[in-house]
């Protein structure tokens, strides 16, 4: 059985894409078959975060009309056999997704043995977002520690709770907080919401907390996952997200202040 | 940076800030999302019939759905102008 998980936010900028391409990294890394499905047509981007953006020849409105197949239009990633990518149409008009369409997409996934199929929704809660999330079992809901963030995160929890396949049948789509660009010097300085209040005003607990870091822009420039990026606290922070996803239990990372050292302090660390 | 700088610093906690203002606001969008759709026609006519009577405020009327545990109350509440008001002909 396939485990469908979208990642959505309702705002735009907060961190969909990078967290899509780090999530289906490292749930692939895990060991886990993984597609990666960019539902933002018009706006293509996931290709480029995940660095494969010049192997694109068929993407998902293709196989949504029957003009390419399946298998033609998934993109094999080059680091992990396990993880494909299927790219979001770049020139067709956003009414070229249908229900039916996506359905068939996500049956015939999980028919080929994907454990995971992530779809990376676009912002806003028209149509893609709605097709993203419709038939989701999980869901990631992507927050930045910032006021119209967690506003519309709060929406589009309303919008899980009643407008997915999942909530039609009276069952819950199993939902997560992923809080990004988190900078635990400016909530120490109360300038930004905690991690307590997010959690606190929307009702639900994170199940990653991805610091505010330089190497997610490098990542996106250099077209790899921030998630392969070892050493980075924010790459650390998302392979810990992946395993609490995965069921695992761990203990929250990089979410308060570094006491800097003496040597650290004088030679910058 | 100044040397008193950190006496005007203390009182800006912004984050508190942001934090009340939100519970606010999605406290109140929540009321409203779990509002069935009939309840803005419903205010909106019984207004209309309030109105041949009574001459009150557009915003007089407040219909709200409260749900305590199973069973469902249906709030009706109506702001009577300070003077009374001649009822409108008709």
């Amino acid at each position: 059985m396939a485990e469908i998980i979208v990642v959505t936010s309702g705002k735009g900028g907060v961190g969909k894409t990078t967290s899509s391409a780090s999530l289906a990294c490292g749930l692939a890394k895990a060991g886990k078959k993984t597609a990666v499905i960019d539902f933002d047509v018009g706006l293509r981007n996931l290709d480029l975060i995940m660095g494969c953006e010049r192997r694109v020849v068929y993407d998902f409105v293709n196989v949504v009309n029957g003009e390419a197949s399946l298998k033609q239009a998934l993109i094999k990633d080059k680091r992990f056999d396990n993880l494909h990518v299927l790219a979001a149409s770049q020139t067709r008009d956003k009414d070229a997704l249908t229900k039916e369409g996506v359905e068939k997409v996500l049956k015939d996934l999980a028919d080929e043995g994907f454990d995971f199929i992530v779809c990376d929704s676009p912002a806003g809660i028209e149509k893609g977002a709605f097709l993203a999330m419709y038939f989701a079992d999980r869901a990631v809901v992507v927050v930045n520690p910032e006021v119209s963030s967690v506003r519309d995160s709060d929406r589009i929890l309303g919008l899980l709770a009643s407008k997915t396949q999942k909530a039609e049948k009276g069952e819950r789509v199993k939902e997560h907080l992923l809080l990004t660009r988190y900078s635990p010097k400016r909530v120490e300085a109360g300038d930004m919401l905690s991690i307590a209040d997010v959690q606190e005003i929307l009702g639900l607990e994170v199940v990653g907390v991805i610091p505010e870091s330089p190497e997610v822009l490098q990542s996106s420039n250099a077209g790899v996952p921030v998630i392969l990026d070892e050493v980075s606290p924010a790459g650390q922070a998302y392979t810990d997200a992946v395993a609490r996803i995965l069921g695992e239990d761990r203990p929250m990372r990089f979410t308060t202040v570094e006491k800097k050292g003496f040597f650290s302090k004088m030679f910058g660390g | 940076m100044g040397l008193f700088d950190f006496l005007t610093q203390r009182n800006k906690n912004t984050a508190s800030t942001a934090k009340n203002r939100l519970q606010i606001l999605i406290q109140q969008e929540r009321s409203l999302r779990n509002a069935p759709d009939y309840l803005p026609v419903l205010q909106r006519e019984l207004l209309e019939v309030i109105r041949k009577y009574i001459n009150v405020d557009a915003d007089a009327v407040k219909v709200d759905l409260h749900k305590d545990g199973d069973s469902e109350l249906l709030d009706i509440s109506v702001a009577l102008p300070e003077k009374p008001a001649t009822a409108a002909n008709g």
